[in-house]
């Protein structure tokens, strides 16, 4: 068992229901209790979607369960044929269905409905959400995709044959973090390289156009959480190459720039390449380089996301932000293995976890300026007073604004900058705060005036604790020193005092250990 | 209470009104859901979840907005290996109370609800219960019980949940003075109105169950007498007659004249006269009813229609009908409770159309053809029926808002009236 307060993932049948919302012409049936239900809310006021998702459930409850729930099962799948005539099915069931083994496939295809039905088993105490998204979107792709017409592999690029280059985006989702304004980015960067795009999916599509995925020259693989699987099989089954850079911040959209153009046989230097990699409208490298940037220098940031958008996150943060990353973590077990490679060009031990409390624990030791999170990181982030921006699912009604705020592509850089930064305390306001810490508005314990009206409850307190001692003196001083920085204040003394068999710390100690930490 | 009608007959059920009884999918939140009310109401209690990661994530998905401070609920996530029998059940819940508790040394009370995969491997939290409360006494009690979605609807888990706290009440002597206890998690607000009222007509001592606090739960006995403040608390009310207190049937106090006729049910059981009762109340009544005024000129002869949620359906529709003037077009409830409900049914007009379960389909196809003014129903039905140009009211907004009492008569009619005015001012 494992106690969770909050949980970074729904269970893998979530997954399954945001590919069959995604689709078109799709419809779902769950065997499942009632309670389970709430899944369409995430869907309906969550994501704001203005129709239900496309999902029965059978709602047994206790007394089915000495009876027929199978019975119930079908009818249920029978039903939902009768009423929305679906051109593709997908049964399976919830964790609690999966215990009464009812095998909801079989009873499905006893039916003989005159349509494909996909059965879907998502082994509900061993994966999560984004497993059983990647699981469900690889077996409906595999029921569907058909290979094209002109044999693949060996086929020509396309730019021998004098034809526009074709391809797939694969991964876009319901319920997905920022997905729509991503796909829109993508398309237009798509758009300006000269290439057609043949089929976006799941998002919009119907199992008929699955049926054309194979038409394409190369995939591009927007979220390799839900999508990778899928883009692997494609390769195999119809040799066709798939992206690997995603592109979110500026050096990855440029690579992926680079990469589209290399599967679509366009030379590095022709007019659309250089077109897209121009980026007109890109500002974050302009406003990162600006004077007023230069407080963001080695602040210290604390990372945690799907493994995608945290890898993302870090790349970003040091190279084109100039923060220090302090701390790197991702709930995408899948991912671990890559994760962690990656982690360590960062200098930082990778927190592979979905546990809450871990992750809270890390972020406290940590004391970074600003947290990249998820909604989770930002209830942590509230109750320590540092500032926060979300940068991954799990998703929350925020997260789908009425404007266009894409994460990927140059404008996704752009509305990084914005995101992330406007947290943090502007440079000049962050010189002021230091130099008039005796303000009585903004010394010891009060929070920028831009972090809402929550005061940090866990700003380390300056009380005389016990084994290292301070002269009184020392703590006064100690007190001066904004809140957010005091903890690293304290702990750099003291192991300063502690090295040099100093007790107690006195001004001068807390001075002399100032100026040995600042080279 | 001059002007509201003479309380009907209670007990007598009126087995008249025809029911239709569906079953098919049932759109509801499953028990659980009740914790995201009850970890506020009892202010040291936390909620432990033996369940799954769907239970976990129904639970954050639920509570998602409203929870500003750190939950007082989490979730004990059954896995692979505890189905596989490698890991002892038991161990892991004892591990993972005592890492609980650790971390929040506040708690004084702890239950332990049981889910639909807890129930369907028959995972005995009784035990477990018993087990751990022997442990952890004097400090903390731990009791369980059943909140999942194969036992329980939405409201209902506040019902087990209460109906788990029953047997531990402390007990009263039976030379003890009658005493009154107000049955159901309601807000503070309204707690203490009610406490000021029921001083006012003379009835005391009154307790109100559960308690804001665990080491403050009311004493009972067989000079207890009950009265329901929530329709949905059948197990509960079962529970309180086998330890003795005797139930005061009645409406339930939503509106004026459901506040009246709650009050007036507990004075006559406590041998108040009513003369007596509408000389004390007259005022108050009249206030509730001038607050509901406005919204009424909105809400009279608009037609409502009730999706099955919350077991509230059945006094929110004779409210509605008869303080408001809205014409029922169906009132669904996911169960229908005769007993408690007689009182309520008895006041709704004759010709009701009422439904007892759900089959969602067929009555979204109902819905669509009446073409309601306003539609009473849960949260995933919402926004695709107002996308289909009706007007609705969610139906949760009613567990987490004080609607109860005469002050809050005002402020459930406008509950209603909101949408419809909204409605009548966007101009886009
Ligand atoms: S219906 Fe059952 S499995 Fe689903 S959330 Fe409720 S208790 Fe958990």
């Amino acid at each position: 068992m494992q106690l969770t307060l909050w949980t970074y993932e729904g269970p893998p049948h979530i997954g399954a229901m945001r590919i069959a919302t995604s689709l078109q012409n799709v419809h779902y049936v769950l065997h499942s209790p009632q309670g389970d239900t709430y899944a369409d809310l995430l869907f309906t006021m969550i994501e704001r979607r203005e129709a239900r998702p496309p999902i029965t459930y059978t709602t047994f409850q206790a007394r089915d369960l000495g009876a027929d729930t199978a019975a119930l099962f079908k009818n249920s799948v029978r039903d939902a044929y009768a009423r929305f005539k679906p051109d593709l099915m997908v049964v399976g069931a919830s964790c609690t269905a999966e215990l009464i083994q009812d095998d909801p496939g079989g009873l499905a295809h006893a039916l003989a409905l005159p349509i494909p039905v996909v059965p879907l088993e998502l082994p509900a105490y061993q994966k999560k959400e984004n497993w059983g998204a990647s699981e469900s979107f690889y077996q409906i792709v595999r029921a569907c995709a058909r290979p094209a017409a002109a044999a693949r592999p060996a086929r020509p690029p396309a730019s021998t044959e004098g034809r526009r280059p074709l391809c797939n985006i694969l991964g876009p989702t319901a319920l997905g973090f920022r997905h729509r304004d991503d796909l829109r980015e993508i398309k237009a960067l798509l758009g300006t390289l000269g290439i057609a795009i043949g089929v976006v999916a799941p998002l919009g599509a119907a199992p008929a156009d699955l049926a054309r995925l194979g038409e394409a020259d190369f995939n591009v693989v927007l979220y390799p959480e839900i999508a990778h699987l899928t883009a692997q099989w494609l390769q195999r089954q119809f040799g066709q190459p798939a992206t690997m850079t995603v592109p979110i911040g500026v050096g990855a959209t440029r690579r992926f720039i680079a990469e589209v153009a290399a599967l679509s046989g366009l030379a590095p230097d022709a007019p659309s390449v250089t077109a897209a990699l121009a980026g007109s409208t890109l500002r974050l490298p302009w406003y990162s380089r600006s004077v007023d940037s230069t407080y963001l220098t080695d602040k210290r940031v604390f990372i945690f996301g799907d493994a995608t958008h945290a890898l993302a996150a870090a790349r970003i943060a040091r190279d084109e932000l100039g923060l220090a990353v302090v701390g790197l973590g991702t709930y995408s077990r899948e991912f671990a293995r890559d994760f962690r490679a990656a982690a360590e060009t960062y200098g930082v031990k990778p927190l592979i976890t979905d546990d809450y409390l871990e992750v809270e624990r890390e972020i406290a030791a940590a004391e970074p300026a600003l947290v990249l999170g998820t909604q989770m990181e930002r209830h942590i982030a509230k109750r320590l007073g540092i500032p926060c921006a979300v940068i991954s699912a799990p998703i929350h009604v925020q997260d789908f604004p009425a404007h266009h705020a894409p994460y990927m592509g140059f404008e996704g850089a752009n509305a990084i900058f914005d995101a992330w930064i406007q947290p943090l305390m502007m440079g000049l306001e962050e010189h002021l705060l230091t130099m008039f810490r005796e303000d009585f508005e903004f010394h010891t314990a009060a929070p920028p005036s831009h972090l809402g009206r929550h005061v940090p409850q866990a700003s380390p307190p300056a009380a005389n604790t016990d084994p290292t001692r301070w002269v009184d003196e020392a703590l006064r001083e100690l007190a001066k020193i904004p809140f957010f920085v005091r903890g690293k204040a304290r702990r750099n003394t003291e192991k300063f005092a502690a090295e040099r068999g100093i007790s107690p710390i006195t001004l001068e100690t807390l001075y002399d250990a100032k100026a040995h930490f600042s080279h | 209470m001059n002007h509201s009608p003479a309380p009907p007959p209670i007990g007598l059920a009126p087995d008249a009104l025809p029911v239709l009884r569906e079953r098919g999918q049932r759109e509801v939140f499953c028990g659980l859901t009740s914790i995201v009310w009850l970890h506020r109401k009892i202010q040291d209690a936390f909620f432990l979840v033996v369940g799954s990661r769907t239970c976990a994530h129904l639970l954050q998905s639920a509570a998602g907005v409203m929870i500003f401070a750190e939950p007082r609920f989490a979730t004990a996530i059954i896995e692979e290996r505890d189905l596989a029998g490698l890991a002892d059940a038991n161990d892991e819940l004892d591990r993972i109370v005592t890492r609980l508790l650790e971390r929040r040394r506040d708690i004084r009370l702890l239950f332990l609800v049981g889910s639909c995969p807890s129930e369907v491997i028959k995972l005995d939290l009784g035990r477990a219960a018993a087990r751990l409360s022997a442990r952890f006494a004097p400090e903390v009690s731990v009791l369980h019980y059943s909140g999942s979605g194969i036992e329980t609807t939405f409201t209902e888990g506040e019902d087990a949940a209460l109906a788990a706290l029953v047997p531990v009440l402390p007990r009263e002597a039976d030379d003890a003075a009658p005493s009154l206890m107000v049955v159901g998690a309601l807000s503070e607000i309204v707690e203490d109105q009610l406490a000021r009222l029921f001083a006012e007509i003379g009835i005391a001592p009154v307790h109100f169950m559960p308690a804001r606090r665990a080491r403050e739960m009311p004493p009972l006995g067989s000079k207890t007498r009950f009265i329901l403040a929530q329709p949905f608390l059948a197990e509960t009310a079962r529970g309180l007659m086998a330890r003795g207190a005797q139930p005061i049937a009645a409406p339930f106090p939503l509106g004026a004249e459901g506040t009246s006729l709650w009050l007036g049910a507990a004075a006559a059981a406590f041998g108040i006269a009513p003369a007596a009762l509408s000389a004390r109340l007259g005022a108050s009544e009249a206030r509730a009813r001038a607050a509901m005024a406005p919204h009424r000129a909105i809400l009279a002869g608009k037609h409502v229609f009730f999706f099955p949620d919350s077991q509230l359906e059945v006094p929110l529709a004779r409210f509605l009908a008869r303080e408001l003037g809205m014409e029922l077009i169906e009132v669904a409830t996911p169960y229908l409770h005769r007993q408690h409900l007689a009182a309520e049914l008895a006041l709704l007009p004759p010709d009701v159309m009422l439904v007892e379960g759900q089959d969602v389909e067929r009555q979204l196809d109902r819905c669509r053809a009446a073409k309601p003014d306003l539609v009473v129903c849960g949260l995933g039905l919402a926004n695709p029926l107002e996308a289909e140009q009706l007007t609705t009211k969610w139906s949760i907004e009613l567990l987490f808002t004080p609607i109860q009492g005469y002050d809050q008569a005002g402020d459930l009619a406008e509950l209603f009236a909101r949408p419809l005015r909204r409605r009548a001012r966007l101009r886009i």
